[in-house]
């Protein structure tokens, strides 16, 4: 083996990338073992009160008695009002922003806002949401004004993940797209939305898996916790999520509450596993359209 | 380019286009069937830079016009001009006119996605979508209105066949057009250009990265094309401009500096800078 002549200035350079190697391997395993470690503790509280029962089970006084159901119904409702304003809305942002919007200082500002505002706690969205829709709307506490809360909790972080997305796609394509004659909603329709959904999809499964988890602003606009019924209607009845359910579950004082909380942590992993799964399949149905 | 221009232009007829390509009597009179595109003072800036200076020139129709000039002198800026495809880059400006058809196309209220189907292009640089063969060809059409899918499939195999490119893909229209080599995507661009039926065809170096035969059969395309078309090609092969094109036009640094037929250009060009380029001293 011949060593460079430039090797000799550095002689300790191989033992430090070694050493840098290994530093970021201990990193790695760290967080991987911390998350093992929770799952584990999660898993082994919780397992024993998980049930059929318990999934379609209200909630009870009595620990032994309760059950997820309403939250669960709760959370999958919200995800539905949620995903059914931000998603649209979002990528139609998106797409403003990215396609039609001429580089200005109002676009530059706008563009900051939305970025600033994907860093603004959640719970700063629950104030704006119980004065902006409780009280100034009149939408009550029903599922209708916490899916609105939701939105703009995730809106900021659709609209950006689905501009990188769109700003992903090879300005080429664009160009040959027009240059056949095709307006820009024909290029954005047959051509950028194609390409770029796999990247879109997976900011809005980001977006609405951290909507399924968020319970603070929830808790702000006034979601129930103690709910033995699945909402009828989305504005007036009462209903509760499972991170909710979940975090009252934990602020009782009998350790029966904080297994059965465990269990809904299972199954709020469960529904999250679900909805990524979704996405994967989703992802790979529309990518047959494009073929790289 | 070392290779000196032999006097004798068209260098290599295509044979398929041989009866119709009379060699003298065609090139006598280039405007015989009018002007298709008219440049009046065209000048052209990329925000504080400028790359086009006082460009005046006249396409004829049913003609090529061979756009020659060193690298970065400004033909493919002009050539994007011809069908606004530079009001895609931000902060760009063009001064003068550019009339088609006797109508200047950056007048207010022109309609550009319809100039877009008038004037089609093929870009330097191939760039298919990231979808199938035929969806490829059959874009423009369908952005254009066509659904039928019989039109359809019979605009796509006659513009594959038209761009040679359809004896080697019709057993797999329906696989990715990434998967082609570099020369046959170019030669599919080329097909989807012509599937708009244009009036004007702009070609940025289309034979750039094609082997000698598939070459010779895009300038025999050529040849049949300006029939029905008004063509203007960007090359950096001598060879090529004399061989396809009625007129030839030299760019440097941003300035028109000769245009004539190429007859002429080629066998006595008026301008040392233009007769220093064909012979290859500098360029
Ligand atoms: N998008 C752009 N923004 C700014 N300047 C540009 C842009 N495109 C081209 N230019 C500049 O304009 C000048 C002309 O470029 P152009 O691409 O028209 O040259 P060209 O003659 O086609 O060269 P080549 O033969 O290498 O393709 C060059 O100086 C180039 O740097
Ligand atoms: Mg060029």
């Amino acid at each position: 083996m011949s060593v460079s002549k430039y090797s000799e200035g550095r002689p300790y350079a191989k033992i430090a990338s070694q050493a840098f190697a290994l530093a970021c391997g201990l990193c790695t395993l760290l967080s991987v073992s911390v998350l093992v470690l929770l799952l584990w503790n999660i898993f082994g509280f919780g397992w024993s009160s998980l049930s059929w029962d318990f999934v379609t089970s209200w909630p009870s006084r009595f620990a032994a008695k309760s059950g997820i159901w309403s939250a669960l119904i709760g959370s999958l409702y919200l995800i539905g009002v949620t995903a059914l304003f931000s998603v649209p809305i979002g990528v139609g942002a998106a797409i403003y922003l990215e396609e039609y919007a001429p580089p200005s200082r109002w676009r530059s500002l706008v563009q900051i806002n939305i970025a600033n505002l994907a860093g603004v706690p959640s719970i700063v969205y629950g104030i704006l949401g119980l004065g902006l829709f409780v009280r100034m709307m009149h939408l009550n506490r029903g599922v209708l004004a916490g899916g609105l809360t939701l939105t703009l909790v995730v809106l900021p972080i659709i609209i950006l993940s689905s501009q990188e997305a769109l700003r992903a796609v090879p300005s080429t394509i664009r160009q040959a797209s027009y240059a056949l004659g095709a307006t820009r909603w024909q290029t954005i329709w047959h051509q950028l939305l194609p390409i770029s959904l796999p990247g879109i999809l997976t900011g809005v499964i980001l977006s609405l898996s951290r909507a399924l988890g968020e319970a603070a602003p929830l808790v702000v606009i006034g979601a129930a916790t103690f709910v033995r019924f699945t909402p009828k209607n989305l504005i007036t009845d009462d209903y509760t999520a499972l991170p909710v359910q979940i975090f009252n579950w934990t602020e009782q004082p009998q350790v029966a509450f904080h297994e059965i909380a465990a269990a809904g942590i299972i199954v709020l992993l469960t529904v999250l596993i679900a909805m990524n799964a979704l996405a994967v399949i989703l992802r790979q149905r529309f990518s047959k359209k494009v073929r790289w | 380019m070392s290779e000196a221009i032999s006097p004798r232009v068209p260098l290599r007829v295509a044979p398929r286009a041989l009866p119709r390509v009379p060699t003298g009597q065609d090139h006598e009179d280039l405007t015989k069937h009018g002007i298709k595109v008219t440049a009046a003072d065209v000048n052209f800036f990329y925000s504080e830079h400028q790359a086009l200076y006082g460009i005046n020139l006249a396409v004829p129709k049913n003609c090529v016009t061979a756009l020659i000039g060193p690298s970065g002198c400004g033909k493919s800026t002009f050539l994007r001009c011809l069908n606004r495809m530079n009001d895609m880059i931000d902060g760009t400006l063009l001064r003068g006119k550019i009339l088609l058809d006797g109508e200047d196309i950056y007048q207010r209220g022109t309609d550009v996605v319809e100039l877009r189907k008038r004037v089609g292009m093929v870009f330097q640089k191939s760039n298919p979508f990231p979808k199938t063969i035929y969806e490829n060809v059959a874009y423009g059409p369908r952005v254009a209105g066509v659904k039928k899918s019989v039109i359809l499939e019979e605009i796509v195999e006659k513009c594959l066949q038209q761009a040679a490119l359809w004896d080697e893909v019709q057993s797999r229209l329906n696989d990715s057009a990434l998967q082609l080599s570099g020369g046959q995507q170019q030669r599919l661009c080329i097909a989807r250009a012509l599937a708009t039926d244009p009036e004007v065809l702009l070609m940025d170096e289309p034979a750039s990265a094609l082997d000698p035969k598939s070459t010779a059969a895009i300038e025999d395309l050529i040849f049949e094309l300006k029939d029905t078309y008004t063509i203007v090609i960007v090359t950096h092969n001598m060879q090529q401009a004399a061989r396809v094109s009625d007129q030839t036009a030299f760019f440097y640094e941003g300035h028109l500096i000769e245009v004539g037929r190429t007859t002429d250009m080629f066998t006595h060009p008026r301008e040392k800078r233009t007769e220093d380029y064909i012979t290859g001293r500098f360029g």
